[in-house]
């Protein structure tokens, strides 16, 4: 279990890269500019070929694999890096690798590998992630489908040019290829914590024609879980990368800040709980490794390491965010501070693609229990 | 073995016609381990035969120099072995300070001779050794410790007490630490002694733990004398030793927080003991617990394996046996407390029988968080020697 040389290098180019074009300030500009993206800093790593990391070479991928993309979004997590990468380039993409006909990856798979179209999953309708009762319908008329439904909460939704809209009924889960500006859709927007903002997205008679459906219709499961599995080990890596990063910075802090006549480092109290946290970081160090590894050999324990990394990545990222801000006392609590972006972040990514219970819950199934 | 999967076959075959039958039952309690030593009475012929042909391909210590009776094996050979014996669920055919503390210490600090003296009756079992360090006042700061040993010419002259020594009153050798000089920093005047335990002067009472069996001692020193050709490494520059022989006995420690061989998941045990409904686990509380559990004792598994990884690659880092310590060992008592919920009242009988079993492993299992260093010494540790927090 440790990363091979190729691997290790594209963590170090990912990290080198991102410190120098994404650093947390150029997150608060974004911010304080009113905007809800950094499409510069997609198309600069997009220059780089990271959205093709997992996408085949056939259909001009990198094909390097989820243990790839798994070291680069823990790079971005530690940066906060705001990018379509994990939705579009990963989750998204892996979808139609998953589920789409020769003709239908040739038509998107390129596109999204070169970044310049972004795609987004669309399946959420509760706001917790059930998936298990989707109201969204595809009605076949003629050769064409006719989707009505609400999704909810597609987080930079309204940015994307494809929206992979998920439907459900008697015939099963099924999924449809949808152009974001098709008659018929509407999106409104509300601002999130982190800074971005979430689409609730209608779908009013929105007619497709047939090659809109992605594999065949109510034949989407196994690729939704697949795809499920994808989401919630990436999303541990990016977690687990906020983890570390904001560890870092408060153990600097513990060396730094005098109270009491002594650096607050010195204090059990602290040492205890920042030692309790390291520890739980390795910890989740190889539950992200673990389950990444479990994507690239599609072994029989995908399931139970996906959901098993993401639950405990997202206990451990409440935890390390939790102790940042505390133990840097009241200027952790500052707007000025950068400390409290990491939380909000993490706030948003401890969500995505379902929570801790949601990944608890799913993962107790899945044992037999 | 060039090939791996050569050596896997070959083992898998070695194993199936030479680990008897009753050696591949999950150990039902801590009396099913095998100890050997020069009293060692076995269970069973089949205990006795596995002891015996394991050591003989010196596998009771994998990875140990044949020179020296062990393996010799590669890492990655070492990983295969594990598996295949997990995969008939062989029990460890020997369990011994000796394998788990004092050999891998003698092959980095021991002389050649002492080497071929000591290491090869480790790996076959015929010499059981006990841990000489703990100090009525010398617990966590183990460094305090007082018990001495004088220069007589040609030997060594011990006097003393120990405390909570595991199986003193079984064991054949002690490995002891004495002080040698009293008149400097406490950590420069410690030397690493081994000696008989049949030796003159040298005694034992046990002590009865609150699970109700005495696996430990307070062994006692009176001129007890030690040939110069027993120390081990240099005088005075014992401390070394015992903090390297700890890493080894606290990486041992954490592994209880992996889930035994053939034991089944915590989820399982619940359905199996509750019930389930519609699928689930009947009681939702205890389900939330299970999985959560389950995902911390997954993710520590994991970490073991990473960190043997690691280090085998050479990228590992030092204190990593205090990680795995403090989070193997409060795994492991969270581990005993659910099982506890899991039977309620039936979990509180205390027969001596099969039946006490578990409410007895479930009070020795608070002693994983004191024993080969507490939790709190180890998050000293990290703090301290990781992180690089100021003292
Ligand atoms: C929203 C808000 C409102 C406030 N309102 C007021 C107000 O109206 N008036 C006012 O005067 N102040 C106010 N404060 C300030 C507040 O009282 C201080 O922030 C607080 O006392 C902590 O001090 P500090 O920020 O300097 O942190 P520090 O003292 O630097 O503490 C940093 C960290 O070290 C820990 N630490 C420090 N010493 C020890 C020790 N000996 N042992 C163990 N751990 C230690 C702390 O617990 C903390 O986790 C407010 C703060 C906030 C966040
Ligand atoms: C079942 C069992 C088997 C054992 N077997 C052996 C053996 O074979 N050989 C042997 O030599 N020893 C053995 N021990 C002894 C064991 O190593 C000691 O008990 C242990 O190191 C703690 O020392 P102590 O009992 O003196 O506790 P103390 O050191 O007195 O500690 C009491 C409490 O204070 C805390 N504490 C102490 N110092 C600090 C600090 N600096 N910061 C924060 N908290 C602190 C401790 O964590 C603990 O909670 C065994 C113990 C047990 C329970």
């Amino acid at each position: 279990m440790i990363l091979n040389e190729e691997q290790q290098l594209l963590k170090d180019s990912a990290k080198a890269f991102l410190s120098e074009s994404a650093p947390i300030s150029a997150l608060r500009a974004m911010r304080d500019a009113g905007e809800d993206h950094m499409p510069e800093l997609w198309t600069k790593m997009s220059e780089m070929g990271w959205p093709g990391i997992v996408i085949p070479d056939a259909y001009s991928g990198l094909e390097f694999g989820y243990v790839g993309a798994g070291v680069v979004l823990e790079e971005m997590g530690r940066a906060l890096a705001l990018s379509p990468f994990l939705s579009s380039a990963v989750v998204a993409a892996s979808l139609i690798n998953q589920l789409g006909t020769e003709q239908q990856k040739e038509k998107y798979l390129p596109g999204i590998a070169s970044g310049e179209l972004t795609a987004v999953l669309a399946a959420d309708e509760t706001g917790y992630f059930d998936l298990s009762s989707i109201e969204t319908t595809a009605t076949a008329s003629g050769d064409d489908y006719v989707l009505f439904g609400n999704k909810r909460g597609v987080i930079d939704g309204h940015n994307a040019d494809l929206l992979l809209v998920v439907t459900g009924g008697d015939e099963g889960m099924s999924v449809f290829a949808v152009e974001s500006g098709a008659s018929g859709i509407s999106c409104e927007t509300r601002l999130i914590v982190d800074s971005q903002r979430a689409a609730d997205i209608t779908l009013d008679s929105v007619t497709v024609d047939g090659d809109a459906l992605l594999g065949t219709l109510g034949g989407a499961s196994d690729a939704m879980e697949f795809t499920i599995d994808v989401a919630a080990a990436c999303s541990a890596a990016e977690m687990l990368g906020i983890s570390i990063e904001t560890f870092e910075r408060t153990v600097g802090y513990l060396k730094e800040r005098e109270q009491f006549g002594n650096k607050i480092g010195t204090f059990q109290g602290l040492q205890h709980r920042a030692a309790q946290l390291f520890a739980e970081i390795e910890v989740s160090k190889s539950a992200v490794l673990a389950a990444l590894q479990a994507l690239d050999s599609n072994s029989e324990k995908r399931s139970v390491l996906a959901s098993m990394a993401k639950a405990k990545c997202s206990k451990v990222v409440r935890n390390a965010t939790e102790e940042g801000v505390q133990m840097h006392g009241g200027i952790g609590m500052t707007d000025e501070f950068d400390i409290g972006f990491f939380m909000k972040r993490a706030a948003v990514c401890r969500q995505a693609y379902g929570d801790y219970h949601f990944h608890a819950d799913r993962f107790a199934s899945l044992r037999g229990y | 073995m060039e090939n791996l999967e050569t050596f896997r076959q070959y083992t898998r075959d070695w194993l199936e016609a030479n680990c008897p039958e009753d050696m591949r039952q999950p150990m039902r309690s801590d009396e099913d381990q095998c100890w050997g030593g020069r009293n060692w009475v076995f269970k069973s012929e089949g205990q006795k035969l596995w002891l015996e042909r394991m050591a003989e391909k010196g596998w009771t210590a994998p990875r140990w120099p044949t020179e020296y009776g062990g393996g010799g094996l590669s890492g990655s050979e070492a990983k295969i072995l594990g598996e295949e014996m997990a995969r008939i669920g062989a029990r460890r055919p020997l369990s011994s300070f000796g394998l788990d503390m004092l050999g891998p210490a003698l092959l980095l600090y021991a002389t050649e001779e002492q080497k071929h003296q000591y290491i090869p009756d480790i790996v076959n079992g015929k010499i059981r050794w006990c841990q000489g360090y703990s100090e009525p006042n010398a617990g966590s700061d183990l460094a305090s410790l007082r018990t001495k040993a004088e220069d007589m010419g040609d030997h060594y002259q011990i006097n003393g007490s120990k405390v909570w020594t595991s199986y003193a009153d079984k064991a054949d050798w002690i490995f002891c630490l004495v002080r040698t000089d009293f008149d400097c920093p406490k950590h420069e005047g410690i030397s690493f002694l081994l000696f008989d335990m049949a030796s003159e002067g040298v005694s034992t009472k046990p002590i009865k733990l609150i699970s109700g069996t005495s696996p430990f001692c307070e062994t006692f020193f009176d001129n007890v004398q030690v040939p110069k050709s027993q120390l081990v490494g240099t005088l005075n520059k014992g401390w070394e030793i015992a903090k390297y022989l700890l890493t080894h006995e606290r990486t041992m420690i954490g592994g209880f927080g992996l889930a035994g061989g053939g034991m089944k998941g915590m989820g399982q045990i619940a359905a199996a003991k509750r019930g389930k409904k519609d699928g689930r686990l009947r009681d939702a509380s205890l389900r939330a617990e299970a999985s959560s559990f389950e995902i911390d004792e997954m993710a520590f598994g994991l970490t073991i394996e990473r960190i043997t990884d690691e280090t085998k690659a050479g990228q590992g880092t030092g204190a990593s046996s205090s990680i795995l310590k403090m989070y193997g060992t409060e795994l492991n008592k969270l581990r005993q407390e659910l099982l506890m919920a899991i039977s309620a009242t039936d979990a509180l009988n205390f027969d001596s029988d099969s039946k006490g079993a578990l409410v007895r492993s479930w009070l020795r299992s608070k002693a994983n968080s004191i024993e080969g260093g507490t939790s709190e010494v180890q998050l000293n540790i990290i703090a301290k020697r990781i992180l690089g927090l100021p003292a």
